[in-house]
């Protein structure tokens, strides 16, 4: 691979303001307030971590985690493919439930409480198809729904709103999100801007510790190609920070070799243990998509699906224990998603087409471990369409954890999930109950639009800064169609305030979003009764 | 010796012809002006455009792929784009004083026919006048003019900080417009008596009784013979043009320039033994000015080699690059000047033979210039072809032209307004020339200006001017074909290669979802063509296709034409 430049996912570049935008947000606790410096002082220790482990292709969830209890059902739908009762992994305390041979690093786990598995997880109306599967899960959204931002970036959204003017800030140094990949996935895309960065690939991480560099032709474009990439280095405002966090953990637990999810986990765990605030990221792994030779002829307990799931139980239960190592995990949970299952009937080719709901992994020490949730139903006749319907709403898996994990409040919950879910109990945080964290972390960095009330119930005021010219206040639903224009025209510099009557608008998630020449800042608004 | 390209890309070494590095490590280019005849291709079109338009659009290139590279440049130099219309009141009279001409002027009518005094209003119009001008390369015609003229505001630069008023600066342009591609001496010439270099480099206040030194300085040694000559003007020379030079005025009432023998020096002007001890004789009739004038002009064109030199230099790091080795000095700049001091300096005969050379399309100078901003700007707008207003919608295009043009401030190319009478800094100041373009701060904000339009877009005035991806793509030939797809937006969007394994990374990590397989997005393409009403068909392309423009516009290859 040729050097690419480091950071893939280029933040908009952060306009300084005179001043501070300060007296707006009337929740905001100043940084003298005894509470904020309190929290400040211990606040890597209290921060949460969320890892968030994407499965490309669509993961057949009836070889990952197997129905013993209608085993027979089970085989003669897939008898070419069916893994051999006798192989199945048992887990403790649990008859009718077991998983795949392959992944004793998850069984272990599970029968030491640090593992969960939430059976049958989707929605209603399942889309087939990967690229709309996966924009569905990742933006959060109902199958009849196009939105345009990912459910990750809109709780970063509601956690950071300023972002990313003024950041890094002192209360939020790092990068709010990382992704390992080239671009940031939709899952981490606010309202208004990308609430993530990327790191291209583990290689190039490494090669970006080491300061090593890919040669450019000696030519003359070469030349000026190395200039703009250094700049573009120089640039990154949070190479230095991250590479502060990996410069000090020298020593980490064992992975797998071979293994790129183990690959970038480990990455994972240093930046995590070197002490970066950052509370999500994103890591992935492909090969998912079994349409054919998903398990050997001869042994269906080996092929393609079973190195896939050894690669991802043995790259998790080698982070779990490097966590632990290097005394962080209780800091950090994770769950592993798939765009879909895939059907319950497998194909002549050895293999399983795309299908619908599936089991979902939520790690980590401070997990609710056991199974929950049914065992999906297999009749005993099966056709070459039937998919396994859903027993829980992927998206009360988010909220869920978001609530329990990161001590989201009913109110920002629905703001972000878009309407109320169904919580299932998944993680323990015992800090979940304290206030004003929130609060302090929203005041971070450089306030540009804010409304009061929120939420609100007719209308709310929309309080906005502008540097002079140009400025546009628009109201946009999380369709991202503009449902009012409040302003248009040329400012002089200042604080202004216009109002966002709501009349005959529906109940639910508004955006009020600034644009003032470079600058933008969107604002999540809840309307209630 | 050109070289073949597949060698250059692989780096083998052109047998016969061992490369040589320069102290700067950079591979010397031997080629010179022999008339270029290798392939025509996109790849030497899209190069030829981006250096001489701004942007290379699709429709272009393929318009260019039916005619010679000879005819191509030929057509480029002779295209005189049509003026559009004057720049327009695009202000309102809240802060007009009610005394000043300005007043009367209707908003959304041309204010160039008005003349005012007023800063306030002076101010208004220079900014309609930049947004003007931005509109105007926006919708440049299949033609070399915009570039060069924007080269001659670089090179006979002019602050409309300094000179004021709207209406110079308007005049200003149209002059720069006239002889873009006409006669360097007789340009010389017009500029000297321009209202706005009058102005801005005080000839309007140069008089016998005190002598006024700005310009006489200037038109040796930025405008015509410059630094680097061993031996050189001297302070001598410098005193005695000034003198030549005194009594030129503007009458501020009409705009016009006129000649004062009043405030003229009549006295023999005696010049040093660089020029030959040459001494121009006093005038005391009316036409005393002029005709001194052009004995100055004459005088120093008579430095001919150092002044066609000097120009060549400058255009060739305005087309070409800015580090001129020793082979490009002896195989480029010398030959070309005797083209330009042969063909009495006229422009259009020089830039042919460079641009037809074998040294302008020799693969080792492809992708060596960095964009200045308002090529980025502009080029962005015109190589998506992202929707403008319609004609007429002047509200809306010139809030349009306005963001744009404030984003050229921001990056450092206020247009109007360089930061001194030298130009652009990127120009003339070594050893960094174009990479002074690109620093910690101005980098940001070329990647924020692409995200910008890439995501959210720019709104004002009910109007969003925001990129489609979808219907760029649909310009292509093959977008059902990922590969295809990336490979034909990259030969319009780079100039430079991207490395098979990069490409493959960018079509699994963005248009595959991570999935392995081709047809995931030629399906999803064909869904989406199959359906074009179909929101969700339309999304799953849409975003792909943003992910990955945007993608390649934050790449530092995209800075690079």
């Amino acid at each position: 691979m040729k050097r690419r430049d480091f950071f893939r996912n280029t933040l908009p570049a952060a306009v300084t303001l005179p001043s501070i935008f300060s007296g707006l947000s009337v929740k905001a606790f100043t940084e003298n307030h005894p509470l904020v410096r309190a929290l400040l002082g211990s606040a890597t220790d209290t921060d949460k971590v969320l890892v968030l482990v994407q499965l490309n292709g669509g993961n057949d969830g009836l070889n990952t985690v197997i129905p013993i209890e209608f085993y027979g059902n089970y085989f003669n739908a897939r008898p070419n493919i069916a893994i051999p009762q006798n192989k199945i992994l048992t887990l403790n305390g649990v008859t009718k439930t077991g998983i795949h041979p392959f992944m004793t690093g998850f069984q272990n786990m599970y029968n030491e409480g640090q593992l969960a598995i939430v059976q049958s997880v989707g929605y209603p109306s399942p889309n087939f198809s990967h690229f709309r599967a996966t924009d569905i899960w990742m933006s959060g959204s109902a199958a009849d729904q196009i939105i345009n931002s990912g459910w990750a970036g809109r709780y970063l959204n509601t956690e950071y709103p300023n972002f990313p003017e003024g950041y890094p800030t002192t209360q939020m140094p790092d990068p709010l999100a990382i992704q390992i990949g080239s671009i940031s996935s939709l899952a981490l895309q606010g309202p208004g801007t990308n609430m993530g960065i990327s790191i291209s690939n583990p290689n190039n991480f490494y090669d970006f510790l080491d300061g090593v560099e890919d040669p450019v032709p000696d030519t003359r474009w070469g030349k000026e190609l190395k200039y703009i990439r250094m700049i573009g280095k120089q640039t990154e405002k949070y190479t230095t920070v991250i590479k502060a966090a990996a410069a000090r953990v020298t020593v980490q637990g064992t992975y797998p070799s071979n293994n790129d999810l183990a690959r970038e986990l480990k990455i994972v765990a240093r930046l995590i243990k070197g002490g970066l605030k950052t509370r999500i990221y994103m890591v992935s792994t492909g090969g998912f998509d079994t349409h054919s030779n998903q398990t050997d002829s001869n042994d269906s307990t080996i092929g393609n699906h079973a190195n896939l799931l050894l690669k991802v139980s043995s790259a998790i239960k080698a982070f779990t224990d490097d966590l632990k190592g290097l005394g962080v995990d209780d800091r950090v949970i994770g769950m592993t998603f798939s765009e879909f299952g895939r059907r319950i009937k497998s194909n002549a080719s050895l293999g399983t087409d795309h299908g619908a709901a599936a089991p979902l992994f939520v790690f980590g020490k401070n997990i609710r471990g056991g199974v929950i949730g049914n065992n999906p139903t297999i009749p005993t006749s099966v056709g070459f369409n039937d998919n396994i319907a859903y027993q829980y709403d992927f998206r009360s898996i988010y909220a869920s954890l978001l609530s329990q994990w990161f001590c989201v409040k009913p109110t920002d919950l629905q703001t972000i999930m878009l309407k109320n879910f169904q919580e299932i109990p998944l993680a323990v945080n015992s800090a979940c109950g304290t206030t004003g964290l929130d609060d302090i972390i929203r005041g971070s960095g450089e306030q540009l639009i804010v409304n009061y009330p929120n939420p609100f119930v007719e209308s709310t005021t929309v309080t906005f800064r502008t540097k002079g010219g140009h400025t546009l206040i628009q109201i946009i639903d999380p369709l991202g169609r503009v449902i009012r224009t409040l302003a248009d025209k040329e400012y002089i510099q200042g604080t202004y305030t216009v109002t966002f009557d709501s009349m005959g608008l529906p109940l639910g998630v508004y955006y009020a979003r600034l644009q003032n020449g470079s600058l933008q800042q969107v604002r999540a608004m809840l309307k209630t009764r | 010796m050109l070289m073949d390209r597949r060698d250059f890309l692989t780096l083998k070494k052109n047998p016969g012809h061992p490369a040589q590095i320069s102290a700067d490590n950079v591979r010397g280019i031997q080629s010179g002006l022999t008339p270029y005849s290798g392939p025509w291709t996109n790849n030497e079109i899209a190069h030829l455009l981006k250096r001489t338009m701004f942007g290379a659009a699709k429709a272009d290139i393929e318009y260019f792929r039916g005619v010679t590279m000879s005819q191509a440049v030929d057509e480029l130099l002779n295209t005189v784009g049509v003026l559009p219309p004057p720049p327009l009141k695009n202000y309102d009279n809240s802060d007009i004083p009610a005394s000043d001409p300005d007043y009367g002027v209707a908003q959304w009518t041309t204010w160039v026919n008005s003349i005012s005094d007023d800063g306030t209003v002076n101010f208004h119009r220079r900014q309609s006048l930049k947004s003007w001008w931005i509109g105007t390369m926006i919708n440049q015609n299949r033609s070399i003019q915009e570039k060069m003229i924007l080269f001659w505001h670089n090179h006979f630069a002019t602050e409309s900080n300094g000179y004021d008023r709207a209406t110079f600066g308007y005049n200003h342009y149209l002059l720069l417009r006239q002889y873009a591609l006409g006669n360097f001496k007789q340009m010389a010439k017009a500029i000297t008596l321009d209202p706005a270099m009058l102005r801005y480099l005080n000839g309007y206040l140069n008089v016998a009784s005190a002598p006024d030194e700005n310009y006489g300085r200037e038109l040796q040694e930025l405008f015509t013979l410059g630094k680097e000559n061993n031996p050189n003007y001297s302070e001598i020379d410098v005193q005695a043009a000034a003198k030549v030079l005194t009594g030129w005025q503007i009458n501020f009432t009409n705009e016009t320039v006129s000649f004062n023998i009043s405030r003229h020096d009549k006295t023999n002007k005696s010049f040093s033994a660089f020029y030959g001890g040459t001494t121009i004789t006093g005038r005391t009739d009316a036409n005393a000015g002029m005709t001194e004038l052009d004995d100055l002009l004459n005088m120093i064109f008579s430095k001919n080699v150092e002044v066609s030199e000097f120009l060549v230099r400058k255009i060739y790091r305005w087309f070409c690059y800015y580090a001129i080795d020793s082979d490009t000095e002896a195989n480029v700049i010398k030959p070309l000047a005797k083209t330009l001091r042969d063909n009495n300096w006229e422009i259009k005969v020089a830039l042919s033979a460079l641009l037809k050379s074998e040294h302008f399309f020799d693969v080792l100078n492809f992708g060596a210039l960095i964009k200045n901003p308002v090529d980025v700007i502009v080029g962005m707008c015109r190589e998506f072809n992202i929707k403008f207003p319609l004609v007429g919608q002047n509200g809306q295009s010139y809030a349009m032209w306005s963001m744009l043009k404030d984003f050229s401030f921001v990056m450092q190319q206020d247009l109007f307004d360089p930061p001194n009478v030298s130009g652009w800094s990127a120009y003339y100041q070594a050893p960094q020339f174009h990479e002074i373009w690109i620093n910690s701060d101005t980098l940001p904000k070329r990647t924020g200006f692409f995200d910008m339009l890439t995501y959210n877009g720019y709104t004002a005035s009910g109007f969003t001017l925001i990129l489609d991806p979808v219907g760029f793509a649909k310009t292509l030939p093959s977008a059902s074909d990922p590969n295809a797809l990336i490979n034909d937006s990259l030969d319009i969007l780079y100039r430079v290669p991207l490395s098979d394994q990069s490409k493959a990374t960018i079509k699994k990590q963005i248009l595959l979802s991570n999935q392995d397989q081709d047809y995931y997005w030629t399906n999803a393409w064909n869904a989406y063509l199959g359906n074009p009403n179909d929101n969700a068909a339309y999304q799953t392309v849409f975003t792909r296709l943003r992910d990955m423009y945007r993608y390649l516009m934050n790449l530092a290859e995209y800075q690079l034409a």
